[in-house]
């Protein structure tokens, strides 16, 4: 087959069912992106004769005899080996410009798709780019990227680097579809894996007969739990790997959920790796299944996590229910005394539901052994170093004798806080010698990952006339799924900031997280709070309504201030700090935003109204949370920065760029982020819990600093002076004895550490103006505001898109995502058609406003903010829906399907009125 | 997708290159959903663009499309001025949960015959009375409205062998006035309920319900219904179990908002005959 790629010539002999998509990725042009392989997502644009097309779903031998281009070649004609750009397109310097993007892997398919635009699809970007969605960013830098509008400014401008919107380093890579992500190799001679998954719920593999699939040409392994390692862990990942049970193998005779690897096929070409899971044939003893969180600790629930499955492990703690995989309980003060004194006493139960965290590039890892044996992964991780150590352990490795490497990540959100490939990777490559990978399907990431723990929150709140708390009480239930990665973590998490936000003498707690035979949940934005919140906000919501207080107000009265200890459900000590507060200036910041400008008049039978909600978080995780980071002044006079932190659109190599620029005094343009390679540095807990710039960006700036101090003292020593008297500047050293070159100092390297202790808080929060049609329980934002408190915000534009990000994806959650698990454990939802992520339509723009405050303990003054804008949605939004139509939700998603009978109460409560 | 289980194509030129079926066939038109989900007891493809029918002709009969038209084809269609009812077309591919980059390559026959409850181009053929030549496999030819072409999600009347060669849209069908209501999940969603409304100029009526349904609905009317006669002809025509239940919409508020959005038709309707 002849055709043209990016204006020449091109030789392809693609197999018959061969879709263009992977003919373009086999010729080199990476740009070409895979997030759905389905048509749904648009990360995959090329054009075809100058039209747009998803390229997954174009047979290849269609492509014969016409003209493709790939973002790649959008500015002109370029080779696949080009590296470096050579023109760029008006759309890519338009996404550069307003920095349209976060992680970047939708990124070429969405610049491919905004360069076909015509002025009349321009004028309806939600409709033009309903085929591209985007999971980082809530769309509005990329309408801006397709309006025109910038926001990046030059990193040589000259003074401080930190406060500006400097671009990210990688920008012009993102935009021309140069940026290498982790599957964005050359085949070489890698072996392909795929995986046989359970067809049950619960089940115990009684056999594999693998006869007909060793028959199939090109099959090289067939890997079942005969030749798993015996030893369990967590796919979890924490610093303390106690934090997470151990009750995963690699591979396990008993199924606990419909998705669970039973057995993988290693063979040279993915389609034979397919056609052997197909072939084995797999012997089950099908056992009853426990789907129901609320069934789990009763006596003769299916047992998920059966003593008599495993009878190495140690005995669970006398009296626990085998179903219990985690419990927080607490009290401060006397909750019963609380509520008996109080005016009001609220209660309700809200629910919370399982979603995804829908990244766009799916989970994949390449494996190999490097020149010297040493085990190599190059794998889609937010937690390299952490991973690392959980093979080393695995497999009875030295730490040397296994390196993990991120390239770039493409989307994390929490999903990739997991070892849900590595391992079996890695014991392919063990077992076969050769290299292999293994990039998950969209259907298997529905599927067989992880997910938000669905939970079912009681709130029992009880306050004075004036609107003083006297009690908080909390019963939660969390569904954690077939494994326990996460159940302890987010529980206590979930259960500790919702409390400690409040100033009320009696709190109380009683949390479980239960197993089920149900695709395990895990790490996830907002790691439990954003189901706690969506209650607690909801329930306080309602207490004002009823002592006819504002909800502003009630905040203000309550919520916790510098000088009040901050206590959850225990008087514990603990390392949280008021390293700045914000709240104050967050709440008014919204309430005057939402009262200059309501936003839009409702179209006619609409209802409006309006609602708020706020979150703290804590700065960092718990218990130690650790990076290492080094920095050097290279011969050449410019400056390398090694941190362990990935970068999937966290923004965080910006953020380091600057802080490193800003204690060197150096042009950001001459300051190199190297980061998530477990050679790089000593160690690096990993970048979950928001801390990529208050915990790396600290290692960071405390390896600048020290080796700003080495390389004055070094001039100083060559000119005879002290080194305080020396000052460097962006390409010398000016002393009192002349002046230096930076390449007449170096090579220099120093080192900087930061352990995680002591942790701030950060605050959120959020107000929706919104019109709910009570005929059809449709809900329309009509206005979004959020305040943020980020203490020192070290870039603006990357800030705000964290935020807008982070109120997008929880929009989703609140109004449209819905995983669902069929009644014989089956995941449902396994594309993007049937599991609704907010398209462009779907959000509005969000006014973002920041606090100033200056944090005594983040670096530069700064605090983390990534996962904490989700936080307050879900209530914001319900309490805005019940200011419109009188009728409290309380389960999300607020879908129309499920609120209109609710909903359309208060028409018939008008028509009693007149 | 890579259909990795696919080991022939064929591209015939004309019908007599057609091959007999066999099991693990596929007819490729556009391709957007066979490509789209795995498929793995597919075995040959047949290339249906490869026979080269023109995308669409107009006649004094009225529109012909073939089931190979691109929905980018359709909507750029020229119309005469007095198809009234061409309205529908552009709205009918709006209504596509797919963008216009599907458009470039998702056909109306392949829309009718994966016959999802929301298909458009399937309430378009059966709000404009179309009929589909269906191609058989002996050789001959049937006819058959389109109303009856969808029997339920994912089920059409095609036979082992046969396949839908075109689409016939009767002008007198072509200049009704008509009305167009759809409802989803979120705004650019996949259709939870999509009915469109036509009205003859002897005032007679047509009401199409598709999406809330398992298979394609339409009721005819002599003049405008009022309320109850609406409501008792939809309960009579949809029992509670031919509403669709999936993710994009539960079947109780499918029924709702089908009423409801049958009522905007009819009033819709009503306000366009009085400019006339």
């Amino acid at each position: 087959m002849h055709l043209m790629i990016n204006g020449a010539p091109h030789d392809a002999e693609p197999r018959p069912g061969q879709c263009l998509r992977t003919v373009l990725r086999e010729a080199g042009w990476f740009g070409v992106k895979k997030g759905c392989d389905a048509g749904d997502c648009g990360a995959c644009t090329v054009h075809l004769d100058g039209e747009p097309v998803h390229s997954c779903l174009i047979p290849s031998f269609r492509a014969e005899g016409r003209t493709v281009t790939t973002i790649e070649g959008l500015a002109g004609p370029c080779r696949s080996n080009d590296h470096a750009p050579g023109t760029i397109h008006p759309m890519q310097d338009a996404f550069l410009a307003a920095q349209g993007f976060q992680c970047g892997f939708c990124t070429p398919g969405m610049i491919m798709t905004a360069a076909a635009l015509d002025q009349a699809k321009r004028r309806d970007l939600g409709t033009a780019l309903k085929g591209n969605l985007c999971r980082c960013t809530g769309y509005r830098a990329i309408r801006d990227a397709i309006a025109g509008i910038g926001h990046v400014t030059g990193g040589r401008e000259g003074g401080d680097p930190v406060g500006r919107n400097l671009a990210a380093p990688a920008a012009s890579l993102v935009v021309s579809g140069q940026a290498r992500f982790t599957l964005d190799l050359p085949p070489g001679d890698a072996l392909h894996m795929k995986v046989l998954r359970s067809p049950h719920a619960n089940a115990r593999v009684l056999s594999i007969d693998a006869t007909a699939a060793r028959a199939i040409p090109g099959i090289v392994a067939i890997l079942s739990h005969a030749d798993a390692p015996p030893r369990r862990f967590s796919t979890g990942r924490h610093q303390d790997p106690r934090d997470d049970a151990a009750d995963t193998r690699v591979l396990d005779p008993v199924l606990r959920f419909v998705g669970q690897r039973v057995a993988a096929v290693i063979a040279e070409t993915e389609a034979a790796a397919e056609a052997g899971c197909r072939a084995l044939v797999v012997t089950y003893e099908v056992r009853p299944a426990l789907l129901d969180p609320n069934r789990a600790l009763e006596a003769g629930a299916p047992r998920v996590h059966d003593p008599r499955d495993n009878p190495d492990a140690d005995a669970p703690p006398l009296g626990h229910h085998p179903n219990l995989a985690a419990e927080v309980r607490g009290e401060v003060g006397d909750v019963a005394a609380g509520l008996h004194s109080a005016d009001l006493v609220y209660a309700e139960t809200f629910l919370s539901q399982r979603v995804q965290h829908a990244a766009m590039e799916t989970h994949g890892c390449l494996g190999w052994r490097d020149s010297e044996g040493r085990l190599t992964l190059r794998t889609s991780s937010q937690v390299p170093f952490l991973t690392r150590d959980a093979l080393c352990d695995l497999f009875g490795l030295e730490r040397d004798a296994v390196r993990v490497v991120c390239a770039r990540v493409g989307g994390g959100f929490g999903g990739k806080q997991e070892m849900l490939t590595e391992d079996l990777v890695a014991l392919a490559v063990l077992r076969t010698g050769r290299p292999v990978r293994w990039e998950l399907t969209r259907e298997e990431q529905f599927a067989a990952t992880t997910t938000r723990h669905p939970m079912r929150v009681a709130v029992t709140i009880g306050a004075c006339r004036d609107g003083t708390l006297t009690a908080i009480d909390l019963d939660v239930l969390s569904d954690t799924g077939a494994y326990g990665n996460h159940a302890g973590g987010v529980i206590h998490h979930g259960c500790n900031e919702v409390l400690a936000a409040y100033a009320c003498p009696n709190k109380r707690v009683a949390g479980r997280a239960v197993h089920t035979h149900t695709v395990p949940s895990g790490a996830f934005r907002g790691y439990g709070l954003s189901q706690t919140i969506f209650a607690v906000e909801s329930a306080l919501d309602e207490v004002a309504r009823r002592l006819d207080l504002d909800p502003f107000d009630l905040r203000r009265r309550n919520a916790v201030r510098p000088g009040d200890a901050m206590v959850s459900n225990s008087l514990e000590p603990h390392d949280v700090v008021f390293g700045s507060y914000g709240l104050d200036q967050c709440l008014d910041l919204v309430e005057a935003a939402l009262h200059a400008d309501p936003g839009p008049e409702s179209e006619p039978g609409w209802r409006v109204g309006t609602g708020m909600a706020m979150a703290m978080i804590d700065t960092i995780p718990p218990r130690g949370h650790f990076a290492d980071a080094r920095v050097s002044l290279d011969a050449d006079g410019t400056y390398s920065v090694r941190v362990g932190t990935a970068e999937f659109g966290n923004g965080t190599s910006t953020v380091h760029r600057q802080i490193a620029s800003s204690a060197l005094r150096a042009d950001p343009g001459r300051v190199r982020i190297v980061g998530a390679d477990t050679d790089a540095v000593g160690h690096d807990t990993g970048a979950y819990g928001s801390t990529g710039t208050v915990v790396g960006g600290l290692a960071v700036l405390r390896a600048a600093e020290a080796l700003a101090h080495r390389i004055r003292a070094r001039a100083g020593e060559l000119a005879g002076s002290a080194a305080e008297a020396c000052r460097i500047t962006a390409d010398t050293v000016e002393t009192p004895g002349g002046s230096f070159m930076l390449e007449a100092l170096g090579p220099l390297e120093a080192e900087g550490r930061a352990d995680g202790s002591p942790r701030s808080v950060s605050f959120n929060v959020q107000a929706f103006r919104v019109a709910v049609r009570p005929e059809t329980g449709e809900v329309r934002i009509l206005r979004s505001v959020h305040a943020a408190d980020a203490g020192r915000v070290i870039n603006p534009m990357q800030c705000r898109g964290q935020v807008e990000g982070g109120v997008a994806q929880a929009i989703g959650a609140a109004l449209y995502e819905d995983f669902r698990i069929d009644d014989e454990g089956r995941v449902v939802t396994q594309t993007f058609r049937d599991y609704h992520i907010p398209t462009c339509a779907d959000v509005p723009d969000t006014q973002v406003l920041f606090a100033e405050t200056e944090d005594s303990v983040g670096p530069l003054g700064a605090k983390s903010m990534s996962e904490s804008p989700y936080n307050p949605v879900a209530a914001a939004l319900g309490n805005a829906i019940r200011d419109a139509t009188g009728v409290r939700l309380t389960a999300t998603p607020f879908a129309p399907d499920r609120i209109y009978r609710a909903v359309a109460a208060c028409l018939s409560e008008d028509a009693a009125r007149t | 997708m890579d259909l990795n289980t696919i080991e022939t194509v064929l591209r015939p030129r004309s019908r007599c290159q057609l091959p007999a079926w066999r099991e693990g066939d596929a007819c490729l038109a556009g391709g957007t959903w066979l490509f789209s989900e795995p498929q793995p007891r597919t075995r040959r493809l047949v290339d249906l663009a490869s026979l080269g029918w023109p995308p669409h002709t107009i006649g004094p009969e009225g529109l012909t499309l073939a089931a190979t038209c691109t929905l980018a084809q359709l909507d750029r269609l020229e119309r005469p001025p007095t198809w009234s009812a061409a309205s529908l077309i552009g709205e009918c591919c709006r209504a596509l949960l797919g963008s216009f980059k599907i458009w470039n390559t998702a056909t109306v026959g392949g829309n009718l015959c994966l016959a999802l409850p929301a298909g458009p181009m399937i309430a378009l053929a059966v709000a404009l009375d179309a009929r589909c030549t269906i191609w058989s496999a002996d050789g001959t030819e049937r006819d058959l409205p389109a109303a009856d072409f969808v029997l339920g999600p994912q089920h059409n009347a095609l036979h082992p062998g046969e396949i839908l060669r075109s689409l016939r849209f009767p002008l007198a069908a072509l200049t009704r006035r008509t009305a167009f209501r759809r409802i989803s999940l979120s705004p650019a969603g996949r259709s939870g309920a999509l009915l469109i409304g036509t009205r003859d100029v002897d005032g007679a009526v047509a009401l199409t319900v598709t999406a809330a349904v398992r298979k394609p609905v339409r009721l005819t009317f002599d003049a405008l219904p009022d309320d109850a006669t609406l409501a008792d002809r939809l309960g009579a025509a949809i029992p509670d179990a031919l509403y669709h239940d999936d993710v994009h919409g539960r079947p109780d508020w499918r029924r709702h908002v089908t009423g409801l959005l049958a009522r905007e038709i009819r009033d819709t309707l009503r306000e366009a005959g009085r400019c006339t």
